[in-house]
C-alpha cells in the first residue's frame, strides 16, 4: 500500500464519466442487501419483488406519477447548484407554491378553464419564488449561508401549511387534514389512455427550457461564468448579487411547480406535509443527474419507481423507508466513486518518480 | 561592523538548478560567515529565492555542493535544514491568526506537555525577545498584531528554535519605513551575536545602509559580489539590471498624439489587506502613447492596473478618460466606455478556465446586440469571431470546444489580447503581457501593442522588464513602494536611471547620479 | 409561580442539552476544518439504535455503548469521504443525512409505537437539589444532562487550556502551518470528526431515551439543523453554544406552554417559533452588515491537500 499513490487523472474520458457511477450504484445496491439481509430478509428476493413492481405498465403508470413532484424538485435544486447555490428549501418552496396555487384554485373566482390553470401555475411559480428570495436576500446582501436558511425555512413553511390543511382550508367532514379537491373542470387531463399525466409533458418541457436556457440563454452563460470562475466574474463586471436573487427565486418557483403538479395532475388537493421529503431526494437526483436537466428527468422517474418499489415490497414486511436507505447510500457510493473519476492509482516507480520531481 | 571567521559557516559550490526549461540557478558559489548580515541582491527571476529554498531544504540541486561547517552536507527537506539551524523567514508568514504569540511558537516548538503553561511560555518568549531587543507581546493574537509585529513573531520563532543562519525573503516588502529600521537593528543584534542573517531584496538602498557584504544575482548568476563599504550605487545597479545598451530604442516608435486619453490625478489606494498600496499617483496618457510602469512586482502595479480597469476603488484622488470622470464608475461602465484590461492572472481572471474559446471571447460582450438577442446568445456570432481571432493571431488550440485551460500560455495570451482589443478600445490596460511567454509568442503580443499605439489607442503597460519597456514604450513612470519615482520620456531615460528608481531613488537623485 | 419556573427551566434545560451534544461535537469538528451537514441523519441514527437496544436488551449501559459504536462508524465513513478521498464536503453531508434518516427508518420500523418503559429518567443530586428554585431544575434531570455539565467545563478547558486543544485550535485555521511543523492533519482530522459523530449521536440517544422515550420515523424535527446553526451562532464557543441551546430550548417549551393559555394562535405558530428565532439569529451573527472577519475557522470545507498546497 506504501507504494500507491493517487495521481490527478489529465483527462476523463466520458466513457469513465458514465461507467464509474454505474459501478458505484451497484456497490450501493449491495450494501444495502447487507442491512436487509441483517433484517432477517433477503436482499435479492426483496430487489427482485421491486423489479417486478415497476417492471410492468402499471408500475411505469405510477414511476412516473411518483416521479413528477421529484423531477421538479431535481430541477430546482439542480439550476440552484449552476451557480453554486446550495438549495436546501426545495420542500418549504413546493409548500409554499401549493398553498398559492391551492388558494387560487379553491377559492379564486370562478373562470373559463384555461386562464383558471394557467393563473394557477404562476401562483405556484410566485409562491416557490417567494420562499426563494426569503433566502436569497440575506444571502445576496449580507452573504448568510443560503443552506441553513433554506432549511430552516423549510419548517416554518410546512408548519404553515399544516396549520392551513388542519385549520381553515381543511376539507370539511373529514377526518384527514387535508383540503378539498379543486373543480373537476381545472383537472388536468391525462395523456390519451396511458393514465399518465398531461403534466409529464410540462415537466419535461420544463426541463428542455432549462436545458436550452443553460446553453444558450445569455443569463445562463452569466450564471456559468459566475460559477466556472467567481474572479472572471467581477474581471467582466458580472453582478454577483443580483444574479444570487434570481437564480434562487427561479429555483424556488420551478419547486413550486411540484406543487402545481400535485393539483392540477394528481391529487387534485392539497394534504398535509405533501412535500415529504421531495426536497432533499430532489438534491440526491440533481447530484446524480450531474446538474443535467434532460438527465434529471431519467433520475427522478428512476427515483419515483424506487419509492413505488418500496411500498409494493412492504408486504413482504420491508419498511418503506428501504427507499431513502437506498438512496442515501447510492449518494455516498458514488460520492465515494467520484474520487476514482479525479485520480488514478500509480504504484512504485511511477510513484517515486513523481516524489522527486 | 564584522566579526568574521575565517571559515565560512555555510558554503555553495557551483548549485545549479533548472525548473522545466528555466536555468533559475546556474553555478551558484556563495560563502556566508558567521556574524555577519548578508544582502542578496536582484531583481524577480534573478534566481535569489530558488538558492534560498535550496538552502532550506524546500528544492534539491541539480549540480553542486553544499558545505556546513566545512563538512558536506544534503539539504533534502526542511526538517533538515531547521537540523543544522537554517530557518526561513518568508514573505507569507506560517501563523495561525488566531493563537497567540505564545501558542504559535510552542507549536513550532513541538514542545510536549499536555497542559498549557501559559505563565512559562510567555516567560519564555519574553527572554528571547528581551535579548534581541524584539518587542512582541508573548500573550497578544497575532491577527491583532501589525505586520511589522507579525514579522518580529516569526523571527523569535526562528530564535526560540536555536536557529543560527536566519533568511529572510523580502523582509521589508510588508513593512513601513519605520518597522524597516527597527527590524535591520534586531537583525543587526542577531548578527552581533554570531548568527548569520541573510535578506533577499531589490532595494539598493537598503542593501548599502544594513549589509555587510552584497551578492547581487541576476539570471540565475552571481553578477557581482562585494563588501558593502566598497560598494556604490552605480555600480550596484549596474549590476542588477546589466549594462545593456538597448539600441533602437524609442527609433520605432509611432508618433503619440495630443488628445489625452487617461489622467490620474491623485489616486491612493488599498491592497487587499487594507494597507495602503498607492500613494498620490499622477499620471497622463496620450492617445497612440504606449505608457509603461516599471518596478519589481508588489509595489503596487497591480493595484494600479486593477483601479483604472474598476475593479479597485480609490480612495482619494479622480480618474478621467477622454475628460470624463470615471473614478466612480463600474466595471461594466468602463469596458463600455473602452477601456481594455489583459489582467496579470490571465487564466482565473482574464479567462474563465473551464469554459471553451468562444465562451471566452465573447467575455466582456455577451449581453451586447453582437452576441445576444432577446436574451439568447448568438453562438455563430461567437464562434465566428473565434475563427476571426484564431486565423488573424495564429492561435493554435485543440480545438475551439475544448476549454481554453488547455492552451499553452502563450495561446492563451494570445486569444485574451485578441479580445480585449477587438472592437477598438480607448484604453488598453496591460499588465506582465508576456510573463511566461517564449519569445515567439511575446513578440507577438509587442506587435499588437505596437499596431493599436499606430491607431492611435493609449496604452498602459505594466511590465517588469526593462528590456520590453525599452522596446515598445514612448515613456516610463517607476513604481517604488506605491509611489511614482519619476516619469521619463524613454528617448530620455537610460536603463540605469531606471534601475535607480526601481530600487526607490527619486527621479531627481536618479538623474543627477 | 415558582412551578412553573421550575417547570419550564427544567424542560429547557433537557431539551437543550439534547441539541448541546450535538452542537458541540460539530464545533470540534468544524475547529479542525469540516463540516457535517449530515447531523440530522447521525441524530436518528443514534436515537434509533439507542431505543432498539433498550427496547430489546433492557440495558441503558448497553444502549449508550452501541450509539457510541454507531456514531463512531458513521464518524469514520464521513471522515473517509471527506478527509481522504477529499469529497465536496456539503454533499457529503447531505449524503450522510439521507442515509441516515433512511436507515434509521428503516431498522426502526418494528418499535415505532413499542414502548420502551426505559429511559434515563431524572434522579436527584443530593443537597443541590434543595436549592430554592436552581435546585429543582438544574439538580433534577437525567444522567445525560449532569454529564453535560461536565462536558461543557471541560470542552471549554480542552480548547483553551491544553496543547491538544491549541492544536486544535491551528487545525483549523492553516493546516498548512501543521503540517510543516510535522503534527499529522489527517489523523487530527478524523479524530475529531468521529469525536463531533459520537456526540451527535449521543444526541440523538438524548431524545428518544430521555427527552421522550418513544421512535419514530424522523423524531429529531430538524433539531440536528438547529444544532448546525447553533454552531454558527456560538462562533465555535461551546460557553456561547449552551447559551444559544437554552434559548431555543426556552423559546421550544415557552410557546408549548403560552399554547394552553392563549389559543387564538394555532399550535403550528408556536413549533414555528424556534426556526423563526433560528433564522433571525442566523442573520444577525453571521451577516456581513460591514466588511467584516468572519470567526469562521480558515480552512472550514477546504479539504487538505498537500500536493496543492
Amino acid at each position: 500500500m506504501r507504494n500507491i499513490r493517487f495521481q490527478r487523472r489529465a483527462n476523463v474520458s466520458t466513457v469513465r464519466k458514465i461507467i464509474n457511477p454505474v459501478i458505484f450504484v451497484i456497490l450501493a445496491f449491495v450494501f444495502c442487501g447487507i442491512f436487509l439481509a441483517a433484517l432477517g430478509f433477503n436482499p435479492l428476493e426483496v430487489y427482485a419483488k421491486m423489479c417486478r413492481s415497476i417492471f410492468s405498465v402499471r408500475g411505469v403508470q405510477k414511476s412516473i406519477v411518483a416521479g413528477l413532484p421529484l423531477i421538479f424538485t431535481g430541477l430546482a435544486v439542480a439550476f440552484g447548484y449552476r451557480m453554486n447555490l446550495n438549495n436546501i428549501g426545495a420542500d418549504g418552496q413546493y409548500a409554499m407554491g401549493s398553498i398559492f396555487c391551492i388558494w387560487f384554485g379553491l377559492y379564486g373566482p370562478d373562470m373559463p378553464t384555461v386562464p383558471k390553470i394557467l393563473i394557477m401555475i404562476l401562483l405556484a411559480m410566485a409562491g416557490g419564488a417567494f420562499a426563494g428570495l426569503l433566502a436569497a436576500i440575506p444571502k445576496a446582501f449580507w452573504g448568510v449561508s443560503e443552506t441553513i436558511l433554506t432549511m430552516m425555512l423549510n419548517y416554518v413553511i410546512l408548519l404553515f401549511l399544516d396549520y392551513l390543511t388542519h385549520g381553515p382550508w381543511k376539507e370539511p367532514n373529514q377526518i384527514i387534514s387535508q383540503t378539498a379537491k379543486i373543480d373537476e373542470a381545472y383537472w388536468l387531463p391525462d395523456i390519451g389512455g396511458t393514465g399518465i399525466n398531461v403534466i409529464l409533458l410540462i415537466a419535461v418541457g420544463v426541463a428542455v427550457l432549462i436545458y436550452l436556457f443553460h446553453k444558450r440563454a445569455t443569463k445562463g452563460y452569466e450564471m456559468e461564468v459566475i460559477r466556472v470562475s467567481p474572479e472572471t466574474a467581477r474581471y467582466a463586471g458580472i453582478n454577483v448579487r443580483k444574479n444570487t436573487l434570481i437564480v434562487l427565486a427561479v429555483s424556488g418557483a420551478i419547486a413550486g411547480l411540484a406543487g402545481f403538479a400535485q393539483i392540477g395532475g394528481i391529487v387534485h388537493r392539497v394534504q398535509t406535509n405533501m412535500p415529504n421529503g421531495a426536497g432533499y431526494t430532489g438534491i440526491v437526483i440533481a447530484f446524480l443527474a450531474y446538474l443535467n436537466p434532460l438527465s434529471v428527468v431519467v433520475v427522478a422517474i428512476l427515483f419515483g419507481a424506487l419509492q413505488i418499489s418500496a411500498v409494493a415490497v412492504q408486504i413482504l414486511g420491508v419498511p418503506s423507508q428501504v427507499a431513502t436507505m437506498i438512496q442515501g447510500s447510492v449518494m455516498l457510493f458514488v460520492i465515494a466513486g467520484e474520487f476514482f473519476i479525479r485520480y488514478k492509482p500509480v504504484t512504485g516507480q511511477a510513484a517515486r518518480k513523481e516524489e522527486a520531481q | 561592523m564584522e566579526k568574521r571567521t575565517a571559515e565560512p559557516i555555510l558554503e555553495t559550490r557551483g548549485i545549479s538548478k533548472t525548473f522545466g526549461s528555466t536555468r533559475a540557478n546556474q553555478s551558484v558559489s556563495l560563502k556566508l560567515y558567521k556574524g555577519e548580515i548578508h544582502a542578496l541582491l536582484g531583481e524577480n527571476g534573478a534566481g535569489k529565492s530558488t538558492l534560498m529554498n535550496i538552502l532550506n531544504g524546500i528544492y534539491r540541486p541539480d549540480a553542486g555542493e553544499i558545505y556546513y561547517k566545512g563538512k558536506p552536507v544534503d539539504i533534502h527537506s526542511p526538517k533538515q535544514a531547521v537540523a543544522l539551524g537554517i530557518g526561513m523567514v518568508h514573505q507569507h508568514f506560517r501563523l495561525i491568526s488566531t493563537l497567540t504569540v505564545a501558542e504559535n511558537v510552542s507549536l513550532y516548538l513541538n514542545e510536549s506537555g499536555f497542559f498549557l503553561n501559559k505563565k512559562k511560555m510567555e516567560k519564555d518568549i519574553a527572554e528571547y525577545a528581551k535579548e534581541f531587543a524584539l518587542d512582541v507581546d508573548p500573550g497578544a493574537r497575532v491577527w491583532q498584531l501589525s505586520v511589522g509585529e507579525q514579522q518580529r513573531v516569526e523571527i523569535v520563532k526562528l530564535l526560540c528554535r536555536r536557529m543560527e543562519i536566519l533568511i529572510l525573503d523580502e523582509p521589508s516588502a510588508v513593512l513601513t519605513p519605520q518597522e524597516a529600521r527597527e527590524m535591520f537593528r534586531t537583525l543587526r543584534k542577531m548578527a552581533d551575536a554570531g548568527k548569520t542573517v541573510i535578506f533577499i531584496s531589490h532595494k539598493l538602498n537598503e542593501v548599502l545602509e544594513n549589509a555587510d557584504r552584497i551578492t547581487v544575482m541576476k539570471d540565475g548568476r552571481i553578477e557581482d559580489e562585494t563588501l558593502a563599504k566598497d560598494a556604490t550605487i552605480e555600480r550596484l545597479a549596474g549590476a542588477v539590471v546589466g549594462d545593456k545598451e538597448f539600441k533602437d530604442s524609442g527609433a520605432a516608435l509611432s508618433p503619440v498624439r495630443d488628445e489625452e486619453v487617461l489622467s490620474l490625478v491623485g489616486i491612493r489606494a488599498d491592497n487587499d489587506k487594507g494597507l495602503p498600496a498607492l500613494k498620490d499617483i499622477s499620471l497622463k496618457i496620450r492617445a497612440g502613447e504606449i505608457f509603461g510602469i516599471a518596478g519589481v512586482a508588489g509595489n503596487g502595479q497591480r493595484e494600479l492596473a486593477e483601479a483604472v480597469a474598476g475593479l479597485r476603488k480609490v480612495t482619494a484622488g479622480t480618474i478621467k478618460l477622454n475628460g470624463l470622470d470615471i473614478t466612480k464608475t463600474d466595471v461594466k461602465r468602463r469596458i463600455r466606455e473602452g477601456i481594455s484590461f489583459v489582467p496579470e492572472d490571465r487564466l482565473h481572471m482574464g479567462l474563465a478556465a473551464g469554459m471553451n474559446l468562444p465562451d471566452n471571447v465573447i467575455l466582456k460582450e455577451f449581453d451586447t446586440g453582437k452576441y445576444s438577442h432577446h436574451g439568447i446568445l448568438n453562438y455563430k456570432a461567437a464562434e465566428e469571431t473565434t475563427r476571426k481571432f484564431i486565423e488573424a493571431r495564429d492561435i493554435k488550440n485543440g480545438g475551439v470546444e475544448l476549454p481554453v485551460s488547455m492552451m499553452s500560455g502563450g495561446n492563451q495570451q494570445k486569444l485574451l489580447v485578441a479580445r480585449e482589443i477587438d472592437g477598438s478600445p480607448k484604453l488598453i490596460v496591460v499588465a506582465y503581457p508576456v510573463r511566461g511567454l517564449d519569445v515567439g509568442a511575446a513578440e507577438a503580443i509587442h506587435e499588437i501593442l505596437r499596431d493599436q499605439a499606430a491607431k492611435g489607442i493609449a496604452i498602459l503597460l505594466v511590465s517588469e522588464e526593462l528590456e520590453e519597456i525599452f522596446q515598445i514604450c514612448h515613456t516610463v513612470g517607476t513604481l517604488c513602494n506605491g509611489e511614482l519615482m519619476g516619469i521619463r520620456k524613454i528617448t530620455e531615460t537610460n536603463i540605469n536611471e531606471v534601475g535607480r528608481m526601481m530600487t526607490g531613488q527619486r527621479l531627481e537623485e536618479a538623474a543627477n547620479a | 409561580m415558582s412551578v412553573l419556573a421550575i417547570s419550564i427551566i427544567s424542560s429547557a434545560v433537557l431539551s437543550a442539552v439534547c441539541v448541546l451534544y450535538a452542537t458541540i461535537g460539530e464545533i470540534f469538528s468544524q475547529k479542525a476544518g469540516i463540516m457535517n451537514l449530515g447531523l440530522e441523519g447521525i441524530m436518528l441514527m443514534g436515537a434509533v439504535s439507542g431505543y432498539l437496544v433498550a427496547v430489546h436488551k433492557q440495558n441503558l449501559g448497553l444502549a449508550i455503548l452501541v450509539v457510541i459504536l454507531v456514531g463512531a462508524a458513521l464518524g469514520v465513513v464521513f471522515a473517509f469521504l471527506t478527509v481522504t478521498l477529499q469529497a465536496d464536503q456539503t454533499v457529503a453531508g447531505l449524503a450522510m443525512l439521507t442515509f441516515g434518516s433512511g436507515l434509521s427508518g428503516f431498522i426502526g420500523k418494528d418499535v415505532c409505537g413499542v414502548n420502551a418503559n426505559l429511559a434515563f429518567d431524572p434522579f436527584d443530586i443530593p443537597l443541590l437539589s434543595k436549592i430554592p428554585i436552581i435546585g429543582p431544575a438544574l439538580f433534577h434531570q437525567s444522567i445525560l444532562v449532569y454529564a453535560m455539565y461536565i462536558i461543557v467545563p471541560l470542552s471549554m478547558i480542552y480548547l483553551n487550556r491544553t496543547r491538544p486543544g491549541m492544536v486544535l485550535r491551528a487545525l483549523g485555521e492553516n493546516p498548512a502551518a501543521l503540517d510543516s511543523a510535522g503534527y499529522n492533519v489527517f489523523a487530527l482530522r478524523y479524530a475529531y470528526v468521529i469525536f463531533g459523530c459520537v456526540m451527535t449521536a449521543v444526541s440523538g440517544a438524548c431524545l428518544s431515551l430521555a427527552y421522550t422515550n418513544f421512535w419514530s420515523d424522523g423524531m429529531t424535527s430538524g433539531k440536528g439543523w438547529i444544532a448546525v446553526a447553533l454552531v454558527v451562532f456560538s462562533a465555535w464557543n461551546p460557553l456561547i453554544a449552551v447559551l444559544g441551546a437554552l434559548l431555543f430550548g426556552v423559546v421550544s417549551i415557552v410557546g408549548i406552554d403560552i399554547q394552553m393559555y392563549y389559543t387564538a394562535l394555532p399550535s403550528q405558530f408556536y413549533s414555528a417559533l424556534p426556526y423563526v428565532a433560528t433564522i433571525i439569529v442566523l442573520i444577525f451573527t453571521t451577516g456581513n452588515f460591514r466588511k467584516g472577519k468572519s470567526n469562521a475557522p480558515e480552512s472550514l470545507c477546504i479539504p487538505y491537500d498537500r500536493e496543492n498546497r
